[in-house]
């Protein structure tokens, strides 16, 4: 596969560009009867333009950061020489924040730092409490929280393609994905009520079990899905412009990603397949039947190539997961954890007894501490907690995927053009409320 | 299907063993240590401060001077392969006894191991502790995130400098629990310092320099940047 990567064969080839997507020159001057009068080709010249170096500001304002990102870019005529970025404009202080609140009072803030993957991190977050206060999901609830992961993947992924086709310059790919992503939505809307910010677990839980008939509507996704990703796939992956733009933009050898902490797409685009759902289960994911996309080159055509197989792959995640969805409970039968019914809170004195102690107190796991990652559509997401035995967590740190792979941004676009910054800006998948926090 | 991406199934045994599952009902404190710890002990000896394995993931808690060393080896030997750098943090605690944490979080990515290293930086003693950016490099900015939310400084860091906070933010190290949740200084103490700060002066005296864009800025802005004048990026 290596070898045929570079030689992208391209379907859609445009007027005036060759088949890597470079400007062909065409002639100018005609003859008489109207064909082409080769020209000679004028002497290239080695510029002399001397070295003085320019400074360019892009962000924190400009559509192409993704949010608040600044990058400071020091410019030999059109090629950088140095990067720097800067962040923090979105600081808002979660992880302080965290300490004073109780644990399922946190879920509500996981929605707001990737909020294009909500519901990914309230999986993650619960996750990570569970092990801090030692519950097992059940069985239900498993199933329910990877088809949350997953369906949180493909909204990060389609909100992804369609920004980054934005910034290079493709309108079109950016309507079939949102149109898509507006599905998933309306999906969880019907499940909890939420769209973007869906605080949809509870520790020990789920704040709702799906509603009636909600899995043949996940069905008709699914069903309908895989057809978008052949057309932006059809539209795409063999098209000159999309192959100029993309190809052999900022690479990351396998030894570089992992040495520089890459997670995610960004690193099994440069050949290393490491994934947490693979290399450290979580979720029973062990039992699906799935695979692990890896790129050759690490440039920014590979992290579009195995973001869309990505999105083929969590389609068959959904698709075992609807048809193995058991029936049962979904939250633990543990009411220390898990609010007892509100009826029953009215009616029944040992229920309201935990009713009140959980709200007033809160919860209490014992003393230690659990770090816990998912694989996020940007990659490893992490959640370390520590306890001291009360009903609030010491520390609660948030591992941000996305922060960790633009730190390698000044690394990626050295020597490229200013133009290819945005082109591989966008293939990081920042999220800067992730990132600021 | 047109797509041409390569498909590898990651976990089908090797040197990892075989492919891992979901841990289930793990135990609160005991249960099986990643072997690397005892690897540690017999290599480090007294360096090797404690091992604790607590919900099933253990942490080796390592002298501080000995810290860059230890990585090191970890990160080389052939039988450990900890090539991964997951996260760097802190943890300060509610109770004052206890002395700060710097957390690493570690994991061999071809032994899908995972290991917790941590220092104890007692109270009284400098925050310090040695980078471990010559063996990682996206300890970067991990490293820089916890010097600015904890005022742990990272000898050897190449660049140690705020990240979250703007750099001449003076309200003290957020994370730190004296810090009050609020922040240090009043809302019109920080009004006061947000319309004092030069709304010009956007670029760093290190962007400026690297660049020939100083001699292009205003004479009396260059005038007062050379007089060591730095406000908000």
């Amino acid at each position: 596969m290596a070898t045929t990567r570079r030689t992208v064969d391209v379907a859609l080839a445009t007027t005036g560009l060759d088949e890597r997507g470079r400007p062909v020159r065409t002639p100018l001057v005609t003859d008489a009867s109207g064909s082409a009068i080769a020209l000679e080709e004028p002497p290239m010249l080695e510029p002399e333009l001397g070295g003085e170096h320019m400074l360019i500001n892009i962000g924190p304002q400009h559509p192409a950061t993704h949010g608040v990102l600044r990058l400071v870019l020091e410019l030999d005529g059109e090629t950088v020489v140095r990067c720097i970025p800067h962040v923090g404009y979105l600081h808002c202080g979660f992880e302080k924040i965290g300490e004073y609140r109780q644990y399922n009072q946190i879920i509500p803030w996981t929605d707001r730092e990737d909020y294009l993957n909500s519901i990914g991190n309230n999986v993650a977050f619960a996750l990570g409490a569970e092990r801090l206060f030692g519950i097992e999901i059940t069985e239900r609830c498993a199933v329910l929280r990877v088809i949350a992961a997953e369906l949180s993947r493909i909204i990060s992924h389609l909100v992804w393609l369609g920004t980054t086709c934005i910034d290079i310059g493709a309108f079109t790919p950016f309507l079939w994905s949102f149109q898509e992503r507006e599905k998933v939505y309306t999906l969880l809307e019907a499940w909890v009520g939420a769209r973007l910010t869906t605080t949809a677990t509870r520790v020990g839980g789920m704040a709702a079990d799906i509603p009636d008939g909600w899995l043949d509507g996940l069905r008709a996704f699914l069903a309908a899905f895989p057809k978008t990703i052949d057309e932006v796939d059809r539209m795409l992956t063999k098209n000159a412009i999309w192959v100029g733009r993309t190809v052999g933009l900022g690479a990351m050898t396998p030894a570089e990603a992992t040495n520089y902490g890459l997670s995610g797409p960004m690193l099994r685009a440069s050949g290393v397949a490491y994934d947490v759902r693979k290399d450290f289960p979580y979720l029973d994911y062990e039992t699906y039947d799935f695979d692990v996309p890896i790129g050759t080159n690490g440039d920014v055509y590979d992290r579009f190539l195995v973001r869309m197989e990505e999105l083929r792959q969590s389609v068959r995640i959904l698709r075992q997961a609807a048809d193995r969805l058991p029936e049962g409970p979904v939250n633990v039968d543990d009411h220390r954890v898990v609010l007892p019914p509100k009826s029953k809170a009215m009616s029944d004195m040992e229920s309201m007894i935990h009713h009140f102690k959980q709200v007033m107190e809160g919860p209490r796991p014992p003393v230690g501490e659990s770090y816990v990652a998912v694989e996020s559509p940007k990659g490893e997401k992490g959640y370390y907690m520590v306890s001291d035995g009360t009903s609030k967590p010491v520390r609660w740190r948030i591992r941000p995927p996305s922060f960790v792979n633009l730190s390698a941004i000044p690394k990626m676009v050295e020597g490229h053009l200013l133009s290819d910054v945005i082109a591989i800006n966008a293939s990081i998948d920042i999220v800067m409320g992730e990132i600021d926090r | 299907m047109t797509s041409s991406s390569p498909v590898a199934r990651a976990g089908d045994g090797g040197a990892a063993g075989p492919a891992p599952v979901t841990p289930h009902n793990v135990p609160h404190r005991g249960g099986p240590a990643n072997p690397t710890a005892e690897s540690l002990r017999a290599r480090f000896g007294d360096a090797i401060r404690r091992i604790d394995v607590v919900w099933g993931e253990t942490t080796v808690v390592v002298a501080r001077e000995r810290l860059l060393e230890i990585v090191r080896w970890l990160h080389d030997d052939p039988e450990q392969q900890y090539d991964y750098l997951s996260d760097v943090t802190g943890v300060e605690f509610r109770d004052p006894e206890p002395p700060l944490e710097v957390v690493w979080h570690l994991r061999s990515l071809p032994r899908r191991r995972f290991l917790r290293l941590k220092v104890e930086l007692p109270r009284g003693t400098p925050l310090e502790v040695e980078s471990v950016w010559s063996v990682y490099r996206g300890a970067d900015w991990l490293e820089r995130e916890c010097y600015d939310m904890f005022g742990i400084r990272f000898t050897g860091h190449p660049d140690l400098r705020r990240i979250l906070m703007w750099e001449q933010y003076r309200e003290g190290f957020p994370l730190r629990k004296d810090f009050p949740l609020r922040g240090r200084f009043s809302r019109a103490e920080q009004l006061r310092q947000a319309l004092a700060a030069n709304p010009e002066a956007r670029y760093s005296m290190e962007e400026l320099s690297i660049a020939d864009a100083f001699e292009d800025l205003p004479e009396d802005m260059r005038q007062r940047l050379k007089a060591g004048e730095r406000t908000g990026e």
